[in-house]
């Protein structure tokens, strides 16, 4: 039987990381993500896990520790925010490119500057070319199954790729919920046991990692990261399903909510998903047929499938929780209008930026965006794509 | 490093390396230590599997850009030795002025002008800052002498548990403007004017492992170097002695220590 627990999605995340049971956590406090650190060393000055926990100097290190670790032939494991990812940021292409499966869980926070606590996706939006795999969870439950599924996908031998799981800071991260938990056994069964084929603890094989890569293979080398990001998509979606067999919760790249049917519909991510639920419902006891693509795949990006998704809706509004600053729209927008292109969906498509600096996403908010998206429906005219929610005039 | 012995698809390694970036040789090996400790205690390596961890870094990637990740290290006590190889200025990127580069030093971010004659900063002493740490061996040393000294420091910071910290000066001909073949002659100027003595500092107390009968002037050492060319013009007297008054308070400051650290 599950246990049903009531939690944070800081504890969530460092719950799975104690049945998860890594060799090696490095880590260096930033808030939001400061509790997983705090909660993991009382696990391990407890003796609850095996994992040597490495107190880092800073971010850069705490990723490099992770490299090594890794690199050496175990699991690595790690927690940041906002700043602490822009200072592993040298560290997060090099984890990719070295094909080391780390996992890290991201609370995403508003990058600086100028300073800010708060969340937005400012943080994950900085890296969103690096080669790492992306989920996105909507609350602390999500947070929670997606780290439990996170080395089965990561690890996977066609696949080899940092993973990281995000959570909305302070809304999901320090919001207590009901949660459902998976016995330790059974966690530990899922996951399973690390055996890289090459590590530089193998006295059998020593290995030199990391090399000087020049014009002659560099190109080739990042076709395979590339290749690998390709494959993750089918190993995400077998993962999704042996976790459903284990628990019942179902997963995919994304959530339909009401969109089967829809006639106007929101892309978002994370926590603002809950939210845009609560809308899609009201606005449907109205007749209004409003509906939800809630993305939890980000990287690798399921283009061809969103765009299906969206195929027969009669217009879409995205939301980015990160401002692009490009003149021309957000990075979800960006991908998701070029997803639907090259698949030729012409349905009318506009960006919200949003959210920034932790700007409270309201209801009526997202209730005057299907209004918006019902006029350009009825009009046809899409006028200005790249519009703002919740900014003050 | 990095750069002349592991260019794919080749690697001049026998044992295994790694490579990460530039700042961060401490850090790596943090993880990778971490992880044979952890992976030991857990029972997933060979019962009589023992692995030392030794770091390699230039002056630029100890000094200056890695010195937090060194310090880091040093102070979580990983069981490994970081070797630092002193050349005094970044040498790869072209010879700029690092804070291992020593004063009035030409160089190409610090070129001797006609206004600011050299690096105006005097250089960072690293080892003083490891011994800060209360590592369980510090020791600084150079290639002299078949190597005698070097030889046992290495084997010293291997076979002492815990954190351990090796400065070997290195001397670049191109960056230092000497002849190659003159690099032992350089290597004995160095220890011989006392500009680098060779010193060990075993739990906190120092000793001095080389005292020259008779100390030879800076300039024997400075000489011999393009670098330093601009200190020999008329006029610039005033630049050798002030280098030699702060070699001597260094080499004085040494000394000191071994007596105050050697006191019962």
């Amino acid at each position: 039987m599950s246990i049903r627990e009531r939690l944070s999605g800081n504890e969530a995340a460092a719950i799975a990381m104690k049945q998860i049971n890594p060799d090696v956590v490095a880590a260096f406090p930033i808030t939001p993500s400061t509790e997983i650190p705090q909660y993991f060393s009382t696990f391990v000055n407890n003796g609850a896990v095996d994992t040597e926990f490495v107190a880092v100097e800073s971010e850069h290190s705490a990723m490099s520790a992770c490299v090594g670790a890794q690199a050496a032939g175990g699991r690595a494991m790690t927690a940041t925010s906002a700043n602490g990812l822009s200072y592993m940021w040298e560290m997060i292409y090099i984890a990719s490119s070295m094909r080391l499966p780390i996992v890290m869980s991201l609370v995403n926070r508003a990058v600086s500057g100028p300073l800010n606590i708060h969340n937005d996706h400012s943080d994950a939006m900085g890296v969103r070319d690096a080669g790492w795999i992306m989920l996105f969870s909507e609350n602390n439950q999500e947070a929670y199954d997606n780290l439990v599924m996170a080395h089965r996908i990561a690890e996977h031998k066609d696949v080899l790729l940092p993973l990281m799981v995000c959570q909305d800071g302070f809304i999901t991260s320090h919001s207590i919920e009901n949660i459902e938990l998976i016995e330790d056994d059974k966690v530990k069964e899922f996951v399973g046991k690390y055996t890289p084929e090459h590590y530089l603890l193998n006295q059998k094989e020593p290995i030199a990692m990391g090399p000087l890569d020049l014009q002659a293979y560099l190109f080739e080398h990042k076709k395979q990261q590339a290749d690998a990001m390709c494959k993750a998509k089918q190993v995400i979606l077998d993962v999704a399903k042996d976790f459903e067999k284990m628990t019942g919760r179902k997963y995919s790249f994304f959530e339909e909510y009401k969109l089967e049917d829809a006639e106007i519909a929101i892309v978002c991510m994370n926590s603002t998903a809950g939210t845009t639920k609560f809308v899609v419902d009201e606005l449907r006891a109205k007749g209004i047929k409003a509906g939800l693509l809630k993305l939890r795949v980000f990287r690798p990006f399921p283009a061809e499938e969103i765009a299906k998704a969206l195929s027969h809706v009669k217009a879409v509004a995205v939301f980015d929780k990160a401002d692009s600053l490009n003149a021309a729209g957000g990075a979800l927008y960006t991908d998701v209008t070029s997803a639907m292109y090259v698949n030729k969906n012409q349905v009318p498509c506009i960006n919200y930026i949003y959210g920034i600096g932790g700007r409270d996403t309201k209801a009526n908010d997202i209730e005057a965006v299907f209004n918006d998206l019902q006029e350009i429906v009825k009009t046809g005219d899409i006028q200005n794509p790249y519009r703002y929610m919740g900014l003050r005039g | 490093m990095e750069v002349s012995t592991f260019i794919y698809p080749y690697t001049a390694w026998t044992d295994s390396f790694v490579h990460t970036a530039f700042e961060n040789a401490a850090a790596t090996l943090s993880g990778a230590e971490a992880c044979y400790q952890s992976m030991k205690k857990q029972g997933k390596l060979p019962e009589d599997s023992h692995t030392k961890f030794i770091a390699f870094g230039g002056d630029g990637g100890t000094y200056d850009i890695g010195l937090q990740s060194l310090s880091g290290a040093m102070e979580r006590g990983h069981d490994m030795v970081y070797v630092c190889y002193d050349n005094g200025a970044y040498m790869n990127t072209g010879i700029q002025r690092s804070s291992a580069t020593p004063k009035f030093a030409d160089t190409t971010t610090t070129p001797a002008g006609t206004i600011i004659p050299g690096k105006m900063q005097s250089r960072k002493d690293l080892a003083k800052i490891m011994v800060g740490h209360h590592l369980p061996y510090v020791a600084q040393t150079i290639a002299l002498n078949n190597f005698k000294d070097l030889y046992e420091k290495a084997e010293k910071a291997i076979y002492t548990e815990g954190p351990c910290f090796v400065n070997v000066l290195a001397p670049c001909p191109r960056g230092w403007g000497y002849a190659t073949e003159d690099l032992m002659k350089i290597n004995k100027l160095a220890v011989e004017t006392c500009y680098w003595p060779l010193y060990e500092v075993i739990d906190g107390k120092y000793k001095v492992n080389y005292k020259p009968a008779k100390k030879l002037p800076i300039e024997e050492f400075l000489k011999p170097q393009k670098r330093f060319k601009h200190m020999f013009k008329a006029g610039n007297e005033w630049m050798i002695e002030e280098f030699q008054k702060e070699v001597d308070a260094r080499w004085q400051e040494l000394l000191d220590l071994e007596e105050i650290t050697n006191k019962e």
